[in-house]
């Protein structure tokens, strides 16, 4: 199958005030396939990752020069509906982040906020997007408990749901596993596998095996610049680049 | 061993010196605190009967009553927060939320400390000057309670924007990455999730108004007598005392003291009513923050973007 681009960048810089955190990134992420963003603490994945759904514009003094595209659209253009772009890219935290209200009222937070009221619409939406998340089983019962009462684990799949309910064409994953259990980790690997079908998955994470295991294209980042970017199979069996190769076995990071 | 054995006789003498200073420190403020309470209602107590709290002052009797400044007083605070709230809520979520420029937020933030702190005497000059004289509503309960807002904006303003800032960056990434536009982000996550630190700063300013006298004695008038609280006209005209008013009439026009210990018991009942409804209000609040306060707290610590 051949690929498509669905998110594209050339030249991108990125800072946070005098600091430039991205140094001219250009890249091809391409559609329905799990891209995995590795490199250590502080070499702009995170904050790459970020630009992609304009979390960063959280961020005073925060800006971005270059091009970047979803779809061929500019991101950063003045026009753009940031709302609009972050439905349709989703994003899942490193900490499972879920609002303080009950497990329905979570997932069905996206549909309400784009204006869907209907309930029994709502009631689909929250179901499939469970099941989607493989936690519909643990919760189904008790979809009006808090969600500050599930573990870990299941708040972070809790969270995928909640993203995945507004129907996101891309998921940004921030090393959503790095805070969980060995074994709430493997299945949220196992999602991210299945959920490929149906998505674009970018994800940053700080464990190559992880990285090695479900990602189809590997990026290495180090201090602010792409270094080098293919198949993941490539990347970890042929690293053309020096550094690429230290990285990855564990010569530094 | 030896040479440790004088360092560690001092060592203990010290902190035993140390704990009878802070033990004598702290049973002489709970005795002053009972003997107060306790004078209060021995002098208070008797002259309190149900009579007392129902009826309205009767110069031809002779009896005092309470009611009225128990109605003014409830006016007073009820007005008072209605305009505070509001102002206060709204300032804070503005300061914290949407505006942009840090020198302003510092300055209205260093503004608002200085106004808490200033003596509530120059509030009611302010008062007087503004709401009686220019806006023309006289000594009214409408004119002191508009004051008294002022008064405890800062208040209100501050404890409001301090429990928004303890919302967990986390709840908003969260509501913005579902895009999710800022007034909604707040009305539906920030807000709820803080609703018990806004409340605990209503507290706080209702407290302050109960107590108040010295504003409301020069804008809102020292009649003991029934105020018409049926109709809008009637509450904008009324003018009157609150029991912390009443009080000093009592003490000082009227030489009653009977009357104003009982008034000092009632404002005493009311000031530890409003801090028990405080306590309650921010326990049953806190019980649904404690559960989330702890993942959040873990976010807030490693939640920016580290890659």
């Amino acid at each position: 199958m051949a690929e498509r681009t669905i998110l594209a960048a050339r030249d991108l810089d990125f800072y946070y005030g005098e600091v430039q955190a991205l140094r001219h990134i250009s890249i091809n992420i391409p559609a329905a396939r799990v891209t995995a963003f590795i490199g250590p603490s502080g070499c702009g994945k995170s904050t790459f990752l970020r630009t992609i759904n304009r979390m960063n514009d959280l961020i005073p003094a925060a800006r971005a020069a270059g091009s970047l595209t979803f779809r061929g659209q500019e991101i950063y253009a003045p026009d753009v509906d940031v709302t609009d772009l972050r439905r349709r890219v989703g994003m899942v935290f490193q900490k499972p982040n879920p609002f303080p209200m009950s497990v329905y009222d979570n997932v069905a937070y996206g549909p309400r906020t784009h204006g869907i009221r209907d309930r029994r619409r709502l009631d689909l939406i929250v179901e499939e997007s469970l099941r989607a998340a493989a936690i519909w089983d643990e919760v189904k019962d008790r979809l009006k408990k808090s969600a500050m009462s599930l573990s870990g684990g299941q708040q972070q799949r809790l969270c995928i749901a909640r993203a995945l309910a507004v129907e996101p064409e891309v998921l940004l994953m921030d090393e959503a596993t790095s805070a969980l259990d060995t074994i709430s980790a493997a299945r949220i690997e196992d999602l991210t596998l299945e959920l490929r079908e149906r998505f674009t998955i970018v994800m940053v994470t700080h464990n190559m095996q992880q990285a090695a295991r479900i990602s189809d294209k590997t990026a290495f980042f180090l201090a602010g610049e792409l270094i080098e970017f293919g198949n993941t199979e490539r990347i970890f069996s042929m690293p053309r680049d020096k550094r690429t190769e230290d990285y990855i076995t564990g010569r530094f990071g | 061993m030896a040479r440790n054995a004088r360092p560690a006789l001092r060592r203990q003498l010290y902190s035993a010196a140390v704990r009878l200073l802070v033990w004598l420190s702290a049973s002489v403020c709970c005795c002053l605190l009972a003997v107060l309470i306790g004078y209060i209602c021995w002098r208070g107590l008797p002259g309190l009967s149900w009579e007392l709290l129902t009826s309205e002052e009767s110069l031809l009797q002779g009896t005092a009553g309470l009611l009225p400044s128990l109605l003014n007083t409830l006016c007073v605070v009820a007005v008072s927060l209605a305009a505070a709230l509001p102002l206060g809520v709204g300032a804070a979520i503005y300061l914290t939320e949407y505006a942009r420029s840090r020198r302003l937020t510092a300055a209205v933030e260093f503004a608002s400390e200085v106004l808490s702190g200033i003596p509530s005497i120059l509030y009611a000059l302010v008062g007087v000057i503004v709401f009686c004289s220019a806006l023309g509503l006289q000594k009214t309960l409408l004119a002191g309670s508009l004051t008294l807002a002022i008064m405890t904006l800062p208040t209100i303003l501050r404890t409001t924007q301090e429990s928004l800032r303890t919302v967990p960056r986390s709840y908003r990434e969260g509501a913005l990455s579902l895009g999710s536009g800022r007034w909604r982000m707040i009305a539906t996550v920030v807000l709820p999730s803080c609703v018990d630190g806004i409340v605990t700063g209503c507290i706080l300013a209702a407290g302050r108004v109960v107590g108040e006298s010295a504003v409301l004695m020069y804008t809102a008038g020292l009649s003991t007598a029934m105020q018409d609280f049926s109709t809008i006209q009637g509450i904008m005209r009324a003018s009157g005392s609150t029991l912390a008013v009443a009080l000093y009439v009592y003490a000082k026009e009227r030489a009653d003291f009977a009357a104003a210990f009982a008034a000092a018991t009632v404002l005493l009942a009311l000031s530890a009513l409003i801090n028990l409804a405080a306590r309650l209000a921010g326990r049953r609040l806190g019980r649904r923050q404690r559960r989330k306060k702890h993942p959040a707290a873990l976010t807030r610590r490693q939640g920016g973007p580290h890659g």
